[in-house]
């Protein structure tokens, strides 16, 4: 999966739990948190999303990773090679 | 067949926690002992009118767009817009006392000036508490320090006037502990009412709870109807099962209960030893739901809501009465911006009452106390108001034991217990409260408490 497709992966998710807000502008390097009003709720629900998607675990001492959109892209591309390899 | 979760409980709190659950592929069932949804805030037909019970006005209204707030986390959490709700904001509410009046709106700048305007020397202090309020986290769950609010009040606010009338309006529309409040709790009701604000959904709560329900089906949630639960069966203290009033055994890796507390606990086979002392509530409510031929603002009531209080100190308490006919809350659902007027007029007269008195009366005295205490309450109400018996077309009460028939929760408490269970935890592993009793209240704060014990005690494990 290229990193263009994982980057979609993930706008995909936070369209659906954030329906009323703009994703086309989000900057890759900015927190998320900063730009679209996300709050700890909204994390767990990408978290959940990921596991129902993609039978992704991300451990909550990763949570950090998740921050910014690159962040997500860094920590996630791995995980869903590695899915995709094995499917 | 196991489930990942049982609810007890199709009110709002088991409605919202089923839709998480079921959100992520839980498989998961909501109990309903009775056969119709919503618990707390339901709806009844009377002569082809539906009533709702529960609801005078949504607390916590905040306009589309705003995301951080209760409504908007509830709305984003279980992924509706703020359109399917349907909601109508409030024209103006006021607290009216002997000597006193406060209006209120859906905007607090209106309201501190009408403070400013009739009390003129405490609005310093007002300004003061406003800003405590505001920058308190009332939502933090972890928070098990219990401070009253009356001292801290006190503190700001010279004149007992001023207090009481703060307090009527959040009293009335979320306290459980009389005389007083929890702090955090006058913070929630505060925010709720005076910053935020009062709606109605157009179709009323039979509208919010059809939208539950349909999403809640929609996302593979079974929903039994008229299935009451006789127990809930705990081994080494952990719940393995719930057995039904048919006899029938479900079988759950953890089960969430919006019976209440005590309630809860009472439901535990074996029973389990109280390790601690858990109060039931005792506040409860008469209501009366005057239909009248015309709109009520041609009667003179144009106001959304009002609270009054007929003396000039206000008491917060189970009446030793049947019921307290001195103070009360007015609603006109008529005075809302819907889009289209409502076919007829509406004024409801809420009054608090007395659960054990109502409790004791037999079939033949309980319909005649009844007619006897809402002629009490009207009367006093026309010390104050216009009188409208003129106009009314028809009349229905009911009362604290009417509360405990539907819903199941002891006392007819519609506030639940005074002692919060901010996490949801009960001494069984696997057995968790929502609703009522673990510290949320009305529409949208019965809502959160369910998604919140579904988020932390399910999904989050």
């Amino acid at each position: 999966m290229t990193i263009d497709e994982v980057r979609q992966i993930i706008l995909n998710i936070l369209e659906d739990i954030a329906p009323d807000e703009d994703i086309s502008s989000i900057d890759d390097n900015t927190k998320l948190r900063d730009q679209i009003d996300l709050d700890s709720m909204d994390f767990l629900d990408i978290v959940m999303e990921l596991r129902k998607r993609f039978n992704i675990e991300v451990p909550e001492k990763d949570y950090e990773h998740l921050a910014t959109l690159a962040g997500c892209i860094t920590y996630l591309q791995p995980l869903l090679k590695d899915r995709l390899a094995a499917s | 067949m196991a489930y990942d979760a049982i609810i007890i409980g199709s009110g709002l709190s088991g409605l919202a926690a089923g839709i998480r659950l079921a959100m992520f592929n839980k498989k998961v069932c909501i109990l309903e002992k009775h056969t119709v949804l919503g618990g707390l805030n339901s709806f009844y037909v009377r002569k082809n009118r539906t009533f709702d019970v529960g609801l005078h006005a949504m607390t916590n209204f905040t306009p589309k767009g705003v995301r951080n707030s209760p409504l908007g986390k509830l709305l984003k959490q279980l992924r509706f817009s703020h359109d399917d709700f349907r909601l109508c904001q409030q024209e103006m509410s006021e607290i009216r006392f002997p000597e006193h009046v406060l209006r209120f709106t859906n905007d607090f700048e209106f309201f501190r000036q009408e403070v400013a305007d009739e009390f003129p020397r405490e609005i310093d202090g007002f300004n003061k508490l406003a800003d405590k309020i505001l920058a308190f986290d009332e939502l933090d769950l972890n928070d098990k320090k219990v401070l009253s609010s009356r001292p801290i009040l006190e503190s700001f606010i010279k004149n007992p006037v001023l207090i009481d009338m703060l307090n009527c309006p959040l009293m009335y529309y979320g306290n459980a502990r009389e005389g007083d409040m929890d702090f955090y709790q006058f913070v929630i009701m505060f925010k709720s009412i005076f910053v935020e604000g009062f709606a109605k959904p157009v179709g009323g709560m039979q509208h919010i709870l059809h939208l539950l329900e349909q999403k809640f089906k929609k996302l593979g949630g079974e929903l039994r109807m008229g299935s009451g639960v006789t127990s809930i069966n705990a081994k080494n203290g952990t719940v393995e099962s719930v057995t039904l009033e048919n006899g029938e055994q479900l079988v759950a890796e953890s089960v969430i209960s919006s019976m209440g507390y005590v309630e809860t606990l009472n439901h535990c086979s074996p029973g389990l030893e109280k390790t601690e002392p858990c109060a039931t509530g005792q506040v409860s409510f008469m209501e009366s739901l005057c239909v009248v031929d015309c709109e009520p603002r041609d009667l003179g009531y144009d106001k959304s809501i009002v609270f009054f209080s007929t003396q000039p100190q206000f008491d917060y308490k189970v009446p030793n009465e049947m019921v307290n006919p001195t103070t009360g809350v007015l609603c006109c659902s008529n005075n809302f911006n819907y889009p289209e007027p409502m076919k007829e007029g509406l004024i409801r007269l809420t009054n608090l009452a007395n659960f054990s008195k109502w409790d004791s009366l037999s079939r033949k005295d309980y319909i005649a106390a009844k007619k006897y205490w809402r002629t009490q309450a009207l009367e006093s109400v026309f010390t104050f108001f216009p009188d409208f018996r003129d106009n009314m077309v028809f009349l229905d009460s009911f009362t604290p034991k009417t509360i405990k028939k539907y819903t199941g929760h002891l006392n007819g408490a519609v506030y639940g217990s005074p002692q919060k269970i901010k996490d949801g935890k009960t001494p069984v592993n696997n057995l968790f409260i929502c609703g009522t009793d673990q510290g949320f209240l009305g529409i949208i704060g019965a809502s959160l408490s369910g998604i919140s014990m579904a988020n932390l005690h399910v999904l989050q494990k």
